[in-house]
């Protein structure tokens, strides 16, 4: 997987609470068996102006040229609440997202992030609030810098340190595929499946 | 050491801790179904990966298959059949169990998966479906993950996963007569927000958590995941062993005997803390409808909806939600007129949810002109209601009566309900264009749907029985 180290880049304000995962990409637009061809489903209810359409709305902010070449969101609390399709994480990478700024995550929708090399940045809402609007100013030109190893985010004339789990930390930078990192602890796994068999026998059709 | 019900099951299954704020902890139930399982299933081909207990391993067929009686594999969502197909082969040359579209056990994941004694007090059980916290009703470790993490359990029978922090809620005192497990659960997001179990497991308890039969239990649990809850889970007590006596994948025998000894150590202990704890007094709630276009923008039935104002956010989301769903600040939400009215999905399409909405129907017609649809959660609820004779309920009141499935719980791009319809749903999400076209959900408990559907405007249940 990807590695995450350092990343800067044009950022979208998108400040409202509760952007679920049927927003980021309607079920309508999950049309194939695949984790491709997602980008274009991304936002679809907002960024098309009629369901299934692909004529763009041109209020909606990824729709705006200074808001072209995206690659951070900045939204309210609770994003990618609701359903646990990954489907939404697929449609932000393909788009080109690689960070997503909000004051907190549904839980499977960070997890999902993890898994694919986007960060889940959190941050209080005052300083998002704070971003937002120095951003808006020239959206191309303040562009904001994330450095992960640091755990720091630079925009307007300042820093702001943010917290991120140790193990989140350690699968982006690194780039570890989560299933390999298991593998390696394979000879506890199947000691512990003995013995769980042994002593909860009757969840094996014992 | 005190523990709670969680900190118990957590510890059950703790392989390991990974030393960087995460632990490897065991699965012992996956379930996949075809919208999201597919996925996981031909990744893992494509990887050449293995799953490494199949037995198990369980799929369903539920999310995009047709609720028509003659149904097939060719849907209504356009390109349906490939995930069915997918899902299908994925699951035989794997060697999981499937409940295929045409086996009369099938159903929506959460209603089969009880109803078949797979879930059980003490197990650890997985799906990439966030509506998985249902399970947690039966003491059960229960939550839902994404496909990666659905591939990761398939292949190492264990997830890496932080520990959440532990709430108790409380809901003391007594339901009133015509209030439901859907009131109190949205009840609960109404005072502490859709966010508001953000981090934690959320243990359900209190004189009424123990007065509702496990089905209300399930439909508590199910909207956790509406509350941001890692998971929710209630203590197994009597109910829940009288529940799983005799089911298909129920212990029997001297197991039986060994696995209820083994249950009744789950329950929380007496002096057990919680990061955090929330009393609610079940005498204040009443039916309860949302207005708005997230599970939190819910109010009881018989007041206004919020005036929009103040600023960002706040202001501005009600303002938002209030236009989307064509409702003016100070409404009452009493007396809005329907199109259409939508009895299913894993929240309310269990057997005693159709019993309710039955007893509200019985005799009565819906409103001329409004379109109103029961999907039963499994062939199973739907062969107990034949049985019972539900169904003529149902169809005489002039309720379509469908086979099971999530149907227009969501709209995949196949059947759906019209542009801009208003409709009352016992489902759990109120989502912009959830069930069609910018559609405007209400969602709210059977017994409210359905006296809603009889006078075509959102009403009161207790005014009708």
């Amino acid at each position: 997987m990807k590695k995450f180290f350092q990343h800067t880049g044009v950022a979208a304000p998108m400040i409202r609470a509760n952007v679920d995962t049927d927003a980021i990409i309607p079920s309508r637009e999950m049309k194939r068996v695949s984790k491709l061809g997602l980008g274009e489903g991304l936002f679809a209810g907002w960024r098309y102006r009629e369901i299934g359409g692909r004529d763009v709305a041109p209020d909606f902010v990824l729709n705006q040229v200074q808001y072209t070449g995206t690659s951070i969101i900045l939204s309210g609390p609770n994003f990618g609440c609701g359903s646990s399709r990954e489907h939404a994480v697929w449609a932000l990478a393909e788009y080109g997202v690689r960070v997503v700024v909000a004051p907190s995550f549904g839980a499977i929708f960070a997890n999902n992030c993890i898994r694919n090399g986007l960060l889940p940045l959190v941050l209080d809402e005052a300083s998002i609030e704070e971003i937002a609007i120095w951003v808006a100013q020239d959206p191309s030109h303040n562009q904001i810098l994330i450095d992960l190893p640091k755990q720091a985010l630079c925009a307007v004339d300042k820093c702001y340190g943010f917290a991120i789990d140790a193990g989140a930390k350690r699968m982006l930078v690194e780039g570890l595929d989560a299933i390999d990192l298991t593998q390696t602890r394979w000879d506890v796994i199947e000691e512990f499946h003995r013995q769980r068999q042994a002593s909860r026998p009757w969840l094996y059709g014992g | 050491m005190a523990q709670t019900l969680f900190d118990k099951l957590w510890q059950e299954h703790l392989v390991e801790e990974q030393g960087d704020s995460t632990d490897l902890i065991y699965i012992d139930r996956i379930f996949l179904h075809e919208r999201t399982g597919s996925i996981a299933l031909s990744s893992l081909q494509a990887d050449e990966r293995h799953v490494f207990y199949p037995d198990h391993v369980f799929c369903c067929m539920d999310h995009i298959v047709d609720t028509y009686p003659d149904r097939s594999d060719d849907t209504t969502m356009p390109s349906g059949r490939d995930f069915i197909v997918a899902t299908r082969q994925g699951a035989q040359q794997a060697g999981l169990t499937l409940f295929d579209l045409n086996d009369p056990r099938q159903g929506i994941v959460h209603v089969v998966s009880p109803e078949q004694g797979i879930v059980q007090p003490g197990v650890s059980l997985v799906c990439p479906d966030s509506h998985t916290c249902t399970q947690g009703a039966f003491g059960a470790l229960a939550w839902g993950i994404g496909s990666s993490e659905a591939e990761h359990a398939l292949v190492t029978k264990t997830l890496r996963v932080k520990k959440p922090k532990t709430m108790r809620v409380m809901f003391e005192g007594k339901l009133p007569a015509g209030v439901a497990a859907k009131d109190m659960i949205l009840f609960l997001i109404a005072k502490h927000g859709a966010g508001g179990g953000s981090g934690y497991a959320v243990e359900f308890a209190g004189a009424a958590v123990a007065d509702l039969c496990m089905e209300g239990r399930m439909t508590l649990c199910n909207m956790a995941v509406e509350f941001s809850a890692f998971t929710g889970l209630i203590a197994p007590d009597c109910k829940t062993v009288d529940y799983l006596h005799g089911r298909p994948y129920s212990p029997a025998g001297a197991l039986w005997d060994e696995a209820v000894s083994y249950w009744g150590q789950l329950p929380t202990d007496k002096d057990a803390l919680f990061d955090r704890e929330i009393l609610i007094d079940c005498g204040d709630i009443a039916p309860q409808v949302t207005w708005g276009t997230s599970p939190e923008q819910v109010m009881a039935i018989g007041g206004r909806v919020p005036a929009a104002g103040g600023g960002e956010p706040a202001g501005a989301a009600i303002s938002r939600a209030l236009a989307y769903m064509d409702l003016q600040p100070g409404d009452y939400i009493a007396g809005q007129p329907i199109d259409c009215a939508f009895i299913g999905s894993c929240t309310n399409a269990r057997i005693s949810d159709l019993r309710l909405a039955a007893n509200v129907l019985r005799g009565k017609k819906v409103k001329p002109g409004l379109r109103a649809i029961c999907v039963p959660g499994s062939m199973q609820v739907k062969a107990q209601a034949e049985a019972e004779g539900l169904d003529q309920v149902f169809i005489d009141a002039g309720f379509e009566w469908r086979a099971s499935g999530c149907s227009m719980c969501f709209f995949a791009g196949g059947e759906h309900f019209g542009f801009e319809q208003r409709v009352m749903s016992t489902t759990n999400r109120n989502f912009e264009s959830r069930q069609g076209p910018q559609t405007r959900t209400h969602l709210a408990s059977p017994a409210t749907v359905a006296a809603s559907a009889v006078t075509g405007v959102i009403t009161d249940p207790r005014e009708m029985v």
